[in-house]
C-alpha cells in the first residue's frame, strides 16, 4: 500500500517531524541543565496543561506521560515498570504512572539518557483522571517539593457553566499563580501570558486546519499515527512559544502541498498510495510497538481520519481558541474543555460528527488495559455510535507503555478480522446502490 | 471438475473443505495443526479430496441394485478400511523412522536391544491396526500421532517389563519419530492402490459381496480417474498468514466463520465459536455478513485449549470429557478462568474428595461463562444462535451453553451442526467459489 516502501530501509519522516525531533530533544537538553543554569523545573500533565503560564515563571517544563511514552518508544518502559513493580506497585497501576516511578527509581534519566532534574513545582492540573492526582502525591512524596493544584470540574453535563469556570479562575488566581511566583521568584505578568496566548491561538488554527484536512479524499494526513506527532509540541512544554507556532506553519504548509498533490499521508514506509478505509479512532495508541502497530493499519491502506486522542490535550476544532483578551477564562476554558473532561455522552456526540463529517467507514476503539479512568464506557460509547452512524464498529486491547500487554499476532488478527468486515459490508452496499 | 477449498488453518486443528460449482460439499478433511502449518494444510485439503472420492463413489453405487439395501453398510466398512490401510503406511513410516532413531550413536551398546524391542512392538501395532478400524470401534482420536502414540505406549509398557531397555528410552523414539513422520508430504500416489486394497479387504469381510469384487472395481476406478481441479482455494484461521497464498487468497475467520454458520443454518443471527485458542462472539445480518465481533483479548483462558489442558490432567481424552461431565449430579464451582489455575483447583477439588464428573462439570460451566461474557459484549444472543468449533463437539459443553442463553436471553433455537468444526472452512471455501463463479 506504500510506494518506495519495501526499497528503502530508512524510516520516511515528514520535514515537520525532524523539526519536532528537534524541539523536543532541545527541551530534554534544557531540562538536564536546568538546574546547572539556575532554572527553575516545573512537571504538569498534558490534559489541562497550563504551558503559556508556565512559560510566564520561566519554568523548564517537564511532562512524565511525554517521557513515558517516549521511553516506550525508546523501548525502556518494560523495565522501568518492572523496576515499579518491585517496589510495591500492582500490575493493574497505570503504566504511565509505573515506568514514572521506575524511571526515577533508575536514576532519573529521561528518554533521550540525560538526567532529568528534580522538579521545583508539581502543577497539578488534572482533568478528568483521577490517577493523576494519585501519581503526583506518590511522585511528591519521592520529591518533596512543592505542589500547586488546580481542580477542574468534571463536565457532568457535557456543559461548561459560569460556575465551573469562576471556580477555576479563583483557584489559578489565589493559588496556583502565587504558588508559582513563590517558587519560581518571578512576579506574574498578564502581558507576558497575553503575548504567550497569541501564539497559542495561532498555532492551534494551524492545527485544526491540519487535522480537518482529513476530510479530503484521500486524506493527506493519518489522524491518529501522524496525528499524534502533529499534537506533540502543542500538547506539551511548547504550546504558546514562537516555536511552536513556526512548527504549526511548517506543518501546515506541508499537508496543503500534500493535499494540493492528492497525496496520502506519510507513513514510515513512504507515502500511503490507496486508501481503501477510512476510521474514526478513540483511546491513545500503543506506545511500546507503535510502528507495528501503524503498519498494521497502512499495510491494509486504512488510514485513521479523526481521533479522539489527539483531543487529550485540548480540543479546537469545535472552536474554541486561547484567547489573549480574556487570558484566565480562556485556560479555565482550556482545562475544561479537554477531551479527557468530557462526560461519555459528549465523547459519544463527538465522535459521531467525526464519524459522519470525516466520511469515516467504521469506528475502531484501542481499549488500554491498564487506564481504569477512560476504558470504562468504551464498548457503551462503541454500540450507542454504532447505532447511530450506522457503520460497523472494533474493538481491540492493548496497553500505553507496558510492552506484556501488545500481542502483535492477536492484534493484528483482529485488525484484519474488522478490516476485511468492513469492505464486506462496503461492497454489500455498492452493490445494493447499484442495484 | 472445478472445485473450491476452503482451509481452516486452526491452532488445535487444520480443516478442509471441498465444494463444486453447485456449492455441494464434496468432501472434509481435518488433521492435526502440528508445528506445520504448510504441511497441516496440505495434509487437510488431500484428506477432503480423498473424502470427495468416498462421496463421488457413494453417488455412483446408488445405481447399483445389488447393493441397494447394503449401501451404508458397504461404504461404513469400505471407509474403515481404507482409513486401515492409510494407518498401516503412515505405520510403516513410523516404523522407519524409529528404527533410524534408535540406529543413533547416542543409545551406544543398547542400539541392538532397543531396536529388537522396537521390531516387536511394531508387530504388535500391525497386527493391533485391524481391531481399531472395525465399524462400531472406538478411538480416543482420528489423528496418526494420538492413536498411534497410545497404541505404542501400550505395547511399548508391556514389552520394557521383561526388559534392560526402560519406558522412557522407547517413547523417547517416539517422541523424535513422530515428527518426521507427521512432517512427511502425503504420498498421494498410492491413493489408488489403497483405495482397491480397501475394497478387496471390504468384499472379503461382507459375505454377500465377495463375489461383487470385480463389479465394483470398475465404478470405483472411475471415481479415481475423475480429475478434480483445484480451481481456487482461500485459506483461513490463524495460521492462514503463514500460507504461501496472495491476499487475495485469505480471509479472516470472523467473516468465514460468519458465512460458514449462516450456510449451514440460514436463521443464524449470532454465531459462538470457541476453538482452540479463540473464542468469538459474531453477529451476522441476514445474508451471512457479519455485522459485528469481538474476541477473547490477550488471554485464551476458557478457550478449548483449558478442556485439552484439563484432559492431560486428568489422563483422559478430550472425548472423554463431555461424556464425562454429563454424569455430574451435582454443581461444583470452579471460578478461575485461567487455565493453569483451573488445573490446581481440579487437584485442589480432587484432594477434597468432589467427584471428577462433578468438577470436570463445573469446568465446563467455567469456560461457557467466559463465552457469555465475549456474547454479551458482541451484542448478545438473537435468534438463530450457531455455536461452531472444536467445542460445539462436546455435549456437556453444549449443554451448559443452552442452559446460559435461556437463561440470559429466554427462548432462542440454538443450532449445533455435527459438521460445526469446519464451519470455518465452508465460509472459506463459498469464498472461494464466490471469486470465481461472481
Amino acid at each position: 500500500m506504500t510506494t518506495a516502501a519495501n526499497q528503502q530501509s530508512d524510516v520516511q519522516k515528514e520535514e515537520s517531524m525532524v523539526l519536532q525531533k528537534a524541539m523536543i530533544s532541545a527541551n530534554f537538553d534544557a531540562l538536564s541543565t536546568a538546574h546547572e543554569e539556575g532554572k527553575k523545573v516545573s512537571s504538569t500533565f498534558v490534559p489541562g496543561n497550563l504551558n503559556e503560564l508556565l512559560m510566564c515563571f520561566d519554568f523548564v517544563r517537564n511532562l512524565p506521560e511525554i517521557n513515558a511514552l517516549q521511553s516506550a518508544m525508546r523501548k525502556k518502559s518494560g523495565g522501568y515498570i518492572m523496576e515499579a513493580e518491585r517496589s510495591g506497585h500492582s500490575e493493574d497501576v497505570c503504566t504511565y504512572v509505573k515506568s514514572d516511578l521506575g524511571m526515577m527509581a533508575k536514576g532519573q534519566l529521561g528518554p533521550t539518557g540525560k538526567p532529568l532534574p528534580i522538579p521545583d513545582v508539581l502543577l497539578l492540573s488534572y482533568t478528568g483522571c483521577f490517577t493523576f492526582m494519585k501519581w503526583f502525591e506518590l511522585v511528591r512524596d519521592q520529591y518533596d517539593c512543592e505542589t500547586a493544584m488546580l481542580h477542574v470540574p468534571y463536565q457532568a453535563n457535557g456543559e461548561i457553566t459560569q460556575n465551573m469556570r469562576d471556580f477555576v479562575i479563583m483557584q489559578l488566581k489565589e493559588q496556583v499563580i502565587p504558588t508559582l511566583e513563590r517558587v519560581s521568584g518571578i512576579k506574574f505578568d498578564i502581558d507576558r501570558l497575553r503575548e504567550n496566548l497569541r501564539e497559542s491561538a495561532k498555532a492551534e488554527d494551524d492545527l485544526v486546519w491540519v487535522l480537518q484536512s482529513a476530510k479530503n479524499r484521500p486524506s493527506p494526513i493519518d489522524a491518529y499515527f501522524g496525528g499524534i506527532y502533529y499534537c506533540g509540541p502543542i500538547f506539551s512544554a511548547f504550546r504558546g512559544s514562537e516555536d511552536a507556532t513556526a512548527y504549526y506553519a511548517a506543518l501546515r504548509k506541508e499537508v496543503a502541498k500534500r493535499l494540493e498533490q492528492g497525496l496520502g499521508p506519510i507513513t514510515p514506509e513512504g507515502v500511503m498510495d490507496e486508501e481503501r478505509i477510512r476510521l474514526v479512532v478513540e483511546g491513545p495508541p500503543n506506545w511500546t510497538h507503535f510502528r507495528d502497530f501503524w503498519k498494521m493499519f497502512y499495510d491494509e491502506g486504512v488510514v485513521v481520519v479523526a481521533s479522539s486522542y489527539t483531543k487529550v490535550g485540548g480540543v479546537y476544532d469545535y472552536g474554541f481558541r486561547h484567547d489573549p483578551e480574556n487570558p484566565l477564562e480562556s485556560l479555565a476554558d482550556y482545562c475544561l474543555g479537554c477531551y479527557t473532561n468530557h462526560s461519555l455522552p459528549a465523547r459519544v456526540d463527538m465522535l459521531c460528527d467525526y464519524m459522519n463529517e470525516y466520511n469515516a467507514d467504521g469506528f475502531l476503539v484501542n481499549s488500554i488495559k491498564s487506564c481504569n479512568s477512560f476504558s470504562a464506557g468504551q464498548l457503551l460509547m462503541l454500540r450507542e455510535i454504532e447505532e447511530r452512524t450506522g457503520k460497523p464498529a472494533g474493538f481491540i486491547e492493548t496497553d500505553l507503555v507496558d510492552p506484556r500487554y501488545f500481542s502483535p499476532a492477536n492484534v493484528k488478527n483482529r485488525l484484519e478480522s474488522y478490516f476485511q468486515m468492513i469492505e464486506q459490508k462496503k461492497a454489500r452496499g455498492d452493490a445494493r446502490t447499484a442495484a | 471438475m472445478k472445485t473450491y477449498i476452503g482451509i481452516d488453518l486452526g491452532s488445535t486443528t487444520t480443516k478442509a473443505i471441498v465444494l463444486d460449482e453447485e456449492k455441494t460439499i464434496l468432501g472434509r478433511g481435518i488433521t492435526n495443526s502440528r508445528s506445520n502449518y504448510q504441511i497441516a494444510a496440505d495434509v487437510a485439503k488431500e484428506e477432503a479430496f480423498l473424502d470427495a472420492r468416498f462421496f463421488l463413489f457413494r453417488k455412483l453405487l446408488k445405481e447399483v441394485p445389488a447393493l441397494k439395501d447394503q449401501l451404508d453398510e458397504f461404504l461404513l466398512n469400505f471407509e474403515q478400511d481404507f482409513r486401515l490401510e492409510q494407518y498401516l503406511e503412515q505405520l510403516k513410516e513410523l516404523r522407519r523412522a524409529s528404527m533410524a532413531s534408535a540406529g543413533d550413536d547416542r543409545l551406544g551398546k543398547n542400539g541392538a536391544e532397543t531396536r529388537a524391542l522396537l521390531e516387536a512392538v511394531f508387530d504388535t501395532l500391525h497386527d493391533e491396526a485391524p481391531g481399531l478400524y472395525e465399524p462400531g470401534s472406538t478411538r480416543k482420536s482420528d489423528f496418526f500421532r494420538d492413536i498411534a502414540g497410545s497404541q505404542y505406549s501400550s505395547a511399548s509398557e508391556k514389552a520394557t517389563r521383561t526388559s534392560t531397555i526402560g519406558f522412557d528410552a522407547m517413547l523417547n523414539v517416539y517422541d523424535r519419530s513422530i515428527i518426521d513422520v507427521e512432517n512427511l508430504v502425503t504420498n498421494t500416489s498410492n491413493d489408488e492402490a489403497k483405495f482397491m486394497s480397501a475394497l478387496a479387504r471390504t468384499c472379503k469381510r461382507l459375505d454377500n459381496l465377495s463375489n461383487m469384487l470385480d463389479q465394483l472395481r470398475a465404478p470405483l476406478k472411475s471415481v479415481l480417474d475423475t480429475e478434480m481441479e483445484e480451481t481456487y482455494v482461500i485459506g483461513t484461521g490463524y495460521g492462514r498468514a503463514t500460507l504461501p497464498f496472495s491476499k487475495e487468497h485469505i480471509r479472516s475467520e470472523i467473516l468465514c466463520h460468519g458465512l460458514g454458520a449462516h450456510i449451514m443454518h440460514p436463521e443464524t443471527a449470532t454465531v459462538l465459536d470457541i476453538g482452540g485458542q479463540d473464542t468469538k462472539a459474531i453477529q451476522v445480518d441476514s445474508v451471512g455478513i457479519v455485522e459485528s465481533f469481538q474476541m477473547n483479548d490477550r488471554c485464551a483462558a476458557g478457550c478449548g485449549r483449558y478442556l485439552g489442558y484439563i484432559a492431560d490432567e486428568m489422563n483422559l481424552g478430550l472425548h472423554e470429557l463431555g461424556p464425562m461431565a454429563m454424569q455430574s449430579t451435582r454443581k461444583v464451582r470452579i471460578n478461575s478462568t485461567c487455565t493453569v489455575f483451573a488445573g490446581a483447583e481440579l487437584r485442589d477439588r480432587l484432594s477434597m474428595g468432589e467427584k471428577r464428573e462433578d468438577i470436570i462439570s463445573g469446568l465446563h460451566r467455567a469456560i461457557i461463562l467466559r463465552a457469555m461474557s465475549i456474547l454479551s459484549r458482541s451484542g448478545g444472543i438473537h435468534d438463530q444462535f450457531t455455536f461452531t468449533g472444536g467445542v460445539a463437539k462436546n455435549e456437556a459443553a453444549v449443554a451448559v451453553l443452552q442452559e446460559l442463553a435461556f437463561e440470559n436471553y429466554g427462548e432462542v433455537t440454538m443450532n449445533v451442526n455435527p459438521d460445526s468444526i469446519y464451519t470455518g472452512a465452508l465460509g472459506a471455501a463459498t469464498f472461494a467459489r464466490r471469486a470465481v463463479v461472481h
